[in-house]
């Protein structure tokens, strides 16, 4: 039997690129989806476990490596079990259905007389003694999936469904080796990479004395063109060299981003390429009223607690590099293009680092130690960048300008919508090298990728979430793709999704006000998608929704709804808070349908860092252009702190019934904006503008 | 010829010989004794992934010179418990399901064990002060503070018994 296998799972069809039983009692899970503090390594076990019939603590996995696991491109977008936890499911399904063919062949009897417990096989409920160890000699896994293998029925699941303890965190409480900061290799050394402050930038001079001078121990330099390292055996002396050489070293050709190009305003009047979807312009019709409203947020760092982190060594042909980057095959690919060297000679191997949310420094960091470590043959090279350089290298994400323009029926419901967008690109990923910083300073960078953004046929960049899900007859974005940016931009948790759920979650409360309705009950009113109906619902029940609260008595309430994507998890916010002259945050409400949901505490716990990370880039984050990114340390680029952070309730709804539905991205949009009408709710005025800092409340307060 | 540092830590005697004094804390930790449970995250005392306990105080590691840790007892997560013995706040770490990435969490235990030493009954605007000094990016604030108090909940009943 052949039918369509889930796409990870047809772009690795052999079997063997999944599931291994390497010893007696032993599972190994292969997975091209990596752990960045999501929890996926666990859900991904409970999945392996429940297919093939085993338990939990037999199953070790592996993860983000060339070597063996499966190609499955990025770990990003909220995709890791809505695709490969799905791929991952229908392969042990089919390992399982060839395992059970094999013991039927065996014993004479037919395959439904049998059953697996614990990867023991019984035959009408009688141990067989057969088990998946005793056949794995006979059953070729180096064979393609069929898809044939019959997924567990939902009262079957055992682990699919039940929270369960996370398998990496026991190593990150104790204090054990679990970074890959903290990876020893033999005859390791350390290395610090002297920065290019961008493309084109070159070196005038180097100070190597004053830098020596600076290291208090032996050091020394690594140099390709504009690329240059400080090496050595002691990382403290290493850690002062790189710093001080920040001082040390002059270069021409420096652009350096300016406090005019630090606001989302700046994008206006600059190159773009022009995208347009959906319905075809309306014109200006004389009959319906028209409502506009501009909305923006500022650049915003993905600020990982740790800085990013890479080791390579080059060894007779072969270029090994352990990375904490969220795709190792799209990393090989791009250090082949631009070390010359074949795919084939490269292995990447994941190892973890602290959280991501998206591109930041690690892709980099990886690229800077393969390229000291071919130019020092045989020698493993550990590179950790420094906090400030993490700060100002990362990719940021960028800054947007959202424009609504609603055209409203008689009753003050948008019967025409035009979410209208200038940003810069979210993407900037490795692609062929071109995006590799170290890359850019060698003596023959690869070319500039030509503009871009994220396909909106796999969500979008700057258009995520653009369209809004409400009933409206006629729908389109305007993507202003803005081609010059001031800094390199790349992805963070949820792209666009996040500016555009604030701006059209925002504007929908603007027109709820305009027709003087409840915000929750305009929302109904204009939504069909039964799910989408249930979380706002489940939310306004969960907060006891008062619709018709005073306005403007400094405390305040308000709702959003995001279904991420459009194609992922529902999520609606309630969000209760404080003005004076900061904004206190009291109470967060979240109710979320992810369909089938793996690891219930795993969700919560994703959903709530969504809702704090969203807070913070609200309430304190934008990066600081001041010739120079201004924003290099936790001072100078505050975060949320345990001392802000609200009580947070969660309800899962639609847990059993539903394919999975990406849930990892999906609270940052909705609470960025129930967040925004909660502040409009408190002060009875509109700040339109990200983050919601003093200054902008109390110029809201002033023109009120 | 380096001079030599004695000091403990987790209660064991040691005895380093640094290229300099000024050496911190945080690298001889992970490099020359390889506990690198405290990690690495700012070098700026900004962030408190380097949290160790110097003679009972909770102290930010990244910078502090090793040379002013002669004489003194040190405490870092390794000397808090193992996965065989957990301490009380590592089993409620563990309970509540309280990190995502997890790289802070070394330095916050340490911080928490500060408060529970000095405050063993705190509230949970105490709890959210005492944790300040550490920064969370993922977002497990809440369950964070739900262990802490868990662990001073259990941490009660066993003085009492």
């Amino acid at each position: 039997m052949n039918v369509a296998l889930p796409g990870p799972l047809n772009d690795n069809p052999h079997l063997d690129r999944w599931v291994a039983f390497p010893s007696p009692g032993k599972v190994t899970v292969l997975t091209g989806r990596v752990e960045l503090g999501q929890g996926v390594l666990t859900a991904m076990a409970q999945i392996a476990a429940d297919e093939l019939d085993v338990a939990m603590d037999r199953i070790t996995i592996r993860s983000g490596d060339t070597e063996k696991a499966p190609n499955e491109g990025y770990t990003a977008g909220s995709q890791s079990i809505q695709f490969g936890g799905v791929a991952l499911r229908q392969a042990c399904a089919d390992v399982r259905a060839l395992f059970l063919d094999q013991a039927a062949k065996i014993l004479g009897c037919k395959t439904g007389e049998l059953s697996i417990r614990d990867g023991r096989i019984f035959r009408n409920g009688i141990s067989t003694g057969q088990d998946y160890w005793t056949l794995s000699g006979a059953v070729d896994l180096n064979v393609k999936a069929t898809g044939g293998g019959e997924r567990k029925s939902v009262a079957d699941l055992r682990n699919i469904g039940t929270s369960t303890a996370r398998v990496d965190l026991p190593g990150k409480i104790f204090g054990e080796s679990a970074f890959i900061h903290d990876m020893h290799l033999d005859g390791m050394v350390h290395a610090r990479v002297v920065r290019q402050p961008n493309r084109g930038a070159a070196i005038g001079s180097i100070d190597e004395n004053a830098i020596r001078r600076a290291a208090k121990g032996p050091i020394e330099f690594v140099r390709n063109g504009n690329f240059v390292a400080i090496i050595g055996d002691n990382e403290t002396a290493v850690e002062a060299a790189g710093a001080a050489a920040v001082n040390h070293v002059t270069w021409q050709n420096v652009e350096a981003p300016t406090p005019t190009q630090q606001e989302a305003s700046w994008l206006l009047q600059r190159p773009v390429v022009e995208r347009v979807f959906g319905a075809p312009d309306a014109g200006n019709p004389q009959n319906k009223e028209r409502f506009e409203a501009t909305y923006t947020r500022g650049y915003i760092a993905h600020a990982s607690i740790s800085p990013s982190c890479g080791l390579a060594v080059y060894r007779d042909g072969t270029l090994t590099v352990w990375t904490h980057c969220q795709g190792v095959y799209p990393l090989r690919a791009a250090l082949a293009k631009v070390l010359k060297l074949e795919p084939s000679s490269i292995i990447v191997h994941h190892v973890q680092g602290s959280g991501c949310y998206g591109h930041n420094g690690a892709d980099d960091a990886a690229a800077d130690a393969a390229i000291i470590a071919m130019q020092k043959p045989g020698q493993p090279i550990r590179v950790r960048w420094r906090r400030e350089e993490e700060f100002i290298y990362e990719p940021k994400t960028p800054a947007m300008i959202v424009k609504v323009h609603a055209l409203l029926d008689d009753g003050g419901k948008p019967v025409d919508w035009t979410q209208e967008i200038w940003s810069p690109t979210h993407n900037q990923r490795p692609g062929a090298g071109g995006n590799l910083l170290g890359a850019l300073a060698l003596p023959d960078p690869p070319p500039e990728p030509p503009p871009n953004d994220v396909p909106e046929a796999n969500g979008g960049g700057a258009t995520r979430n653009a369209e809004p899900l409400y009933n409206i007859p006629a729908k389109r974005i305007l993507h202003h793709l803005v081609t010059e940016a001031p800094v390199r931009t790349s992805a963070l948790r949820g792209l666009g999704a996040m500016p555009n759920v604030f701006a059209l979650e925002c504007c929908i409360d603007e027109l709820a006000e305009r027709a003087g309705q409840d915000p929750v009950a305009y929302r109904l009113s204009i939504t069909a998608d039964a799910r989408a109906r249930a979380v706002i619902e489940k939310v306004a029940a969960m907060a006891k929704w008062n619709a018709g609260a005073p306005v403007g008595s400094g405390r305040g309430r308000g709702i959003a709804f995001a279904r991420y994507k459009n194609r992922a998890a529902y999520s609606a916010v309630v969000v209760e808070l404080s003005v004076d002259e900061d904004i206190r945050l009291h109470h967060v409400w979240c109710a979320t349908d992810a369909g089938l949901v793996v690891n219930p505490d795993g969700v919560i716990n994703q959903l709530e860092g969504g809702i704090l990370q969203s807070a913070s880039w609200v309430l304190k984050e934008q990066v600081r252009f001041d010739n120079g990114i201004g924003s290099f340390d936790w001072e100078t680029y505050p975060v949320l702190k345990f001392s802000d952070v609200p009580e947070i309730e969660i309800e899962l709804i639609n847990t059993k019934d539903e394919v999975p539905l990406g849930v990892g991205e999906v609270t940052a949009g909705p609470t960025a904006a129930a967040i925004g009408n909660a502040v409009s709710h408190a002060l009875g005025a509109r700040i339109r503008d990200l983050p919601l800092t003093r200054e902008r409340i109390m110029a809201a307060l002033l023109t009120e | 010829m380096p001079k030599k540092i004695d000091f403990s830590v987790n209660g064991k005697a040691v005895s380093v010989s640094p290229d300099s004094e000024e050496t911190p804390l945080l690298d001889v930790l992970r490099n020359e004794l390889g506990l690198v449970g405290t990690r690495f995250g700012c070098g700026l005392e900004q962030c408190g992934c380097c949290m160790v306990l110097i003679d009972g105080a909770p102290e930010k590691c990244c910078t502090k010179p090793v040379g002013s840790v002669a004489g003194k007892e040190v405490i870092t997560v390794e000397g808090l418990g193992s996965s065989e013995h957990p301490h009380p706040l590592q089993q409620a770490f563990l309970d509540e399901q309280a990190g995502q990435c997890g790289y802070c969490l070394a330095g916050i235990l340490i911080s928490a064990k500060a408060l529970l030493d000095k405050n063993p009954k705190p509230s949970r605007v105490e709890i959210a002060q005492a944790l300040d000094g550490n920064i969370c990016r993922c977002g497990s604030h809440n369950r964070i503070m739900r262990a802490v108090e868990k662990a001073a909940a259990v941490m009660r009943a066993g003085a009492a018994r």
